[in-house]
């Protein structure tokens, strides 16, 4: 119990004192699991659209496929985008490994399946006669789309948070791609992994607030939006 | 006075998979009518309201709006915007009253001006201008029925698609919209194909009727026409016709003819309307608001039909009874409750139906020959 608040007075420390190292890191964490979540975004709505409103064969295989990546463990997701991102590797003419760009592009490929998964799912949830319906009102195809994703848009935003929370977490993928460089690749799952094995439990437990207090924070906004405009 | 024809289907043909689920010939729909689909589930209504709409891709077939043909996508796009549909479901968003009536106007590029007065001017028109702020998922089935009328009325469609609106709801419910509908369609002159396959909600509404089966039209023509002459025995049991009678022609001439009932019907003889070469088997059909239940034979009566009987089965059918005869032959009427209670009529009552040769319909069929 002990270090536990020990953990919460160094966290409250380091908040209050401004510690630069740690507003990094924290700044960091938000950075790439944010733009990784946004790419994550574009990306799994832009397979949950059409594996939602069109009929082809094998649906059901991506089906299966999207919901089995829904569960990708970031270590085996680290190894690929290490692979792809290594010197003499696919991607390697891009040198990012080992930098928050590389991070960012190994939590959007955890980030996305989770994404698509949820709003594909959101989607076929919604009435099926109301496709037709909205075309019946006369809406163009983009029109029918935006009006089908914000009728959907409590598990579309169930889905970001969920896409938030699968990367803010994971620390596999970014040690193994981000290399949990001080001042350039290190975040705030990385440094605590680095911290506990330091023995350093005070700082670990601080940095794991803050991690908690982040995620809190982040998910309190877009929970704020997803209830904002529901007619109650 | 004809009407310029605001629809016209050619050869309609909806395949799903290997099935064809659809198959019309010809179809048209003129301006200022109310069209009745009528067929029982899986007849195929939806089916043709969503192929005549545009919202369904044809195997085959052509569509044309006001004389322009509905060819590719573009034309089907412009269509959609000038006709709408309403559907059993509301499907209403997760939005106000308001909204909800809004939003085929926001589609279609209306202004906040515009959109604003057509909103509280139908809301008021169907009764739920008190409820434009409430959200759409706390309203009764009827209320929400009425906001999706609301919002594809605000549109000002050139065609209303009215696909079994009223299933859903409860009787009173059901009533009371059914009023209020056929009072807008009135005021509006509004062109309109309505699905159902309740009788009541055509003969309410529909100025024409066609009635399905198997994805086929069986038969089309204006509401009486097909009610009191139906052509196939499936659209006489349809539209109400609940006793139909099968025999030879004994003679025919003059417009009358003397049906000799066939198996089961005991050689009794019924005169009907109509011209049947003598011999031919022909079927007969008559509906039981048309026959008339005494106590005694009236020789000063019109009705060229009587038949002793007795009654088998009293059945309550909304404001009426039904009472199943058996005069040597099937026979069913409609009376009221004080007829009922008057004539003291319960199943083993001894009766006498009666009914006019005008009200016996002749509805050929091929084939019946083989039958009898």
């Amino acid at each position: 119990m002990d270090l536990i608040w020990e953990g919460l007075r160094k966290a409250l420390e380091l908040l209050l004192t401004l510690d630069p190292e740690v507003l990094r890191i924290t700044m960091l964490s938000l950075e790439v699991s944010g733009l990784a979540t946004l790419i994550s975004l574009v990306i799994g709505l832009g397979i949950a659209i059409p594996v939602a409103l069109t009929e082809f064969p094998g649906k059901r295989l991506v089906i299966a496929l999207l919901n089995t990546g829904m569960g990708l463990p970031p270590v085996v997701v680290g190894l690929f985008v290490t692979v792809l991102l290594w010197r003499n590797g696919p991607l390697g003419f891009l040198e990012i490994l080992y930098t928050p760009a590389a991070m960012i592009l190994a939590q959007a490929v955890i980030a996305s399946p989770i994404i698509a998964g949820i709003s594909l799912s959101a989607l076929q949830h919604l009435p099926p006669g109301l496709r037709l319906q909205i075309l019946a009102l006369g809406a163009s195809r983009p029109q029918m789309v935006w009006l089908l994703l914000k009728e959907a848009r409590l598990p579309l935003l169930a889905a970001v948070m969920a896409g938030f929370g699968g990367v803010i977490s994971e620390v596999g993928a970014s040690i193994m791609v981000g290399g949990n460089i001080k001042g350039q690749t290190r975040v705030l799952t990385t440094a605590t992994v680095m911290e506990t094995s330091k023995g350093n439990f005070e700082v670990a437990f601080a940095l794991s607030i803050l991690l908690l207090v982040l995620a809190f924070t982040v998910n309190a906004v877009l929970t704020h939006l997803q209830q904002r405009n529901r007619p109650r | 006075m004809s009407r310029a024809t605001v629809l016209e289907a050619r050869n309609l043909k909806v395949h799903r998979g290997q099935t064809q689920v659809l198959d019309v010939p010809a179809l048209d729909l003129r301006a200022g009518e109310v069209l009745a689909l009528m067929g029982p589930n899986g007849a195929g209504k939806s089916t043709l309201m969503l192929a005549l709409a545009g919202l369904l891709p044809l195997s085959g077939g052509s569509l044309r709006f006001k004389g322009a043909e509905l060819a590719g996508r573009p034309e089907r796009e412009a269509y959609r915007r000038r006709m709408t549909m309403v559907f059993q479901d509301p499907l209403l968003f997760d939005a106000t009253v308001a909204q909800n009536i809004a939003t085929g106007l926001k589609l279609r590029g209306a202004p906040a001006t515009l959109r604003e007065p057509a909103v509280r001017a139908w809301a008021q028109r169907l009764g739920i201008g008190h409820l434009l702020g409430r959200p759409a998922r706390q309203l009764s089935g009827g209320e929400a029925q009425r906001t999706a009328l609301a919002r594809a009325f605000a549109l000002g469609p050139e065609i209303l698609f009215l696909d079994e609106p009223f299933a859903s709801l409860d009787a009173p419910a059901r009533e009371g919209l059914l009023d209020d509908l056929g009072r807008i369609l009135a005021e509006t002159g509004s062109t309109a194909v309505l699905s159902t396959h309740d009788q009541a909600e055509a003969a309410r509404l529909g100025h024409r009727l066609a009635v399905m089966k198997d994805g086929v039209i069986l038969q089309t023509g204006g509401l009486r026409e097909v009610m009191n002459h139906p052509e196939d025995p499936f659209v006489a049991a349809f539209v109400g016709m609940e006793t139909l009678l099968k025999g030879q022609v004994a003679s025919s001439g003059g417009g009358l003819l003397t049906l000799r009932l066939g198996r089961g019907g005991d050689g009794h003889e019924v005169l009907a309307v109509g011209e049947a070469r003598p011999g031919q088997t022909i079927l007969v059909g008559i509906r039981p608001e048309h026959v008339a239940l005494s106590l005694h034979s009236d020789k000063s009566s019109s009705a060229r039909n009587a038949f002793p009987g007795t009654v088998t089965k009293v059945v309550p059918r909304g404001p009426f009874f039904k009472v199943e005869l058996d005069c040597g032959f099937f026979l069913a009427a409609y009376v009221t409750a004080q007829s009922l209670a008057e004539l003291e009529l319960g199943p083993g009552s001894t009766i006498v139906a009666s009914f006019k040769a005008t009200a016996a319909h002749l509805i050929r069929r091929e084939g019946l020959e083989s039958e009898v």
